[in-house]
């Protein structure tokens, strides 16, 4: 891997050994598709159609980028920094997965180049040897089989930073941004906004009627921390607050849960919302966008009480 | 006896990846021959199945097209057409 560019005072190159021979650092965190749950688009957007499993969350042990980054220097010109991975594509006019983040983000703290996944080397699909992991936002940020690793004093202008990968400008309750590659209409899609999914029951469960039951889930946001997940098992007449599990770091799922006695019979609806600690919460409606990012849209499920 | 294990066992390293997925079966339909060339050169088959489907015919048609122009996949455009009018009749809404 090699780390230098014109935003840097100079170049190295680091083996994987290198890399587990410095301070490792290690973080739990969300990695979720930026188009997950495209699929559920009214009216439906192009791309892969994914429902709501595009995520997972892991405890990812490695290298701060700041310390990568600190070892060539960066000059105060250097405003985002590039990456870049192994793969490439089958013919030389398909533009290589090239990507960028903002200096700021990519020296914060949590910001690694990592080599373990839950105490594992990274499996291949997962970006063996190395990855870059951002927590708090959306993966495609997140490089695989990381090779190559460029400050830039101007804006990285490949096709997957535009004109893919955007949001439009404003719609969307957004604190870390990327400025350097605002458009007059559009900017990247960074981080990832408040949402929650109850795992469990399933949808459609049959449940039966007077019998103890616990409603869970997951809730997860941006990295300011969930501070609530309020159920309703009523279709959104009352909400209830549900209990919040252990508290993994503010990158990580946190799981909630709620008991609930079933006292009618039929069909009923279970919904669940999530705040963080800045305010942020679920949305009602769907924030149309022509990518299908974002959707947060208060989840449900319907139980057949019989 | 002994020559089947390590050949077995040699199998099972040069290929956890691919052994970890299904070979994609597409719809048998007119153009699946020029889907399957031309397509899977550069991607799973899997793709066809995951942008399904919902994408009107319109859709499909500027999927093929970004293909070739945004990604540079050397299709000829006799096999674009072929290859949309399979999508649209056999993934598409």
């Amino acid at each position: 891997m090699t780390i230098g560019g014109e935003g840097a005072n100079g170049t190295a190159q680091f083996t994987l050994d290198d890399l587990k021979r410095m301070p490792a650092v290690e973080v739990v965190a969300v990695n979720q598709c930026a188009g997950n749950r495209r699929g559920l688009f009214e009216p439906h957007v192009p791309g892969v159609e994914w429902g709501y499993g595009a995520m997972g969350c892991a405890r990812w042990r490695g290298v701060r980028l700041k310390e990568l980054l600190d070892k060539v220097g960066l000059k105060k010109e250097a405003i985002e920094i590039v990456l870049n991975g192994a793969d490439s594509a089958v013919t030389d006019k398909t533009p290589d997965f090239v990507k960028s983040v903002p200096t700021w983000k990519a020296i914060e703290d949590t910001t690694l180049v990592a080599y373990e996944m839950n105490g594992e080397p990274l499996p291949h699909f997962n970006g063996f040897p190395a990855r870059v992991i951002v927590p708090g936002w959306t993966g495609t940020y997140w490089m695989k089989h990381i090779t190559s690793i460029t400050a830039a004093t101007k804006s990285e202008s490949g096709f997957w930073m535009n004109p893919a990968y955007r949001i439009p400008l404003g719609k969307f309750p957004l604190i870390g941004r990327f400025t350097s590659q605002d458009s007059a209409v559009n900017t990247p899609i960074t981080e990832m906004v408040v949402n929650s999914l109850i795992t469990s029951p399933t949808n459609d469960a049959k449940v039966k009627l007077g019998a103890p039951l616990t409603i869970g889930g997951i809730a997860w946001d941006a990295g300011y921390g969930i501070s609530s997940v309020e159920v309703s098992t009523d279709g959104g007449k009352t909400l209830a607050a549900a209990t919040l599990g252990e508290d993994l770091g503010r990158y990580a799922f946190r799981t909630f849960s709620l008991e609930f006695v079933p006292r009618a019979k039929g069909p009923q609806t279970i919904m669940a919302r999530a705040s963080n600690t800045i305010g942020q919460g679920q949305t009602r409606q769907l924030i149309a966008n022509p990518a299908g990012y974002h959707h947060n849209v208060i989840h449900r499920i319907t139980l057949e009480v019989a | 006896m002994r020559v089947v294990i390590i050949a077995f066992a040699a199998a099972a390293i040069a290929l956890p990846a691919a052994a970890q997925e299904k070979p994609v079966e597409l719809k048998k339909a007119p153009g699946v021959d020029k889907v399957e060339s031309n397509c899977s050169g550069c991607h799973s088959l899997d793709y066809i199945l995951m942008n399904s489907p919902f994408p009107t015919a319109a859709t499909w048609d500027a999927e093929v097209t970004k293909m070739v122009r945004a990604f540079g996949a050397p299709i000829s455009e006799a096999d674009a057409k072929v290859i949309a009018d399979y999508l649209k009749a056999n993934y598409g809404s």
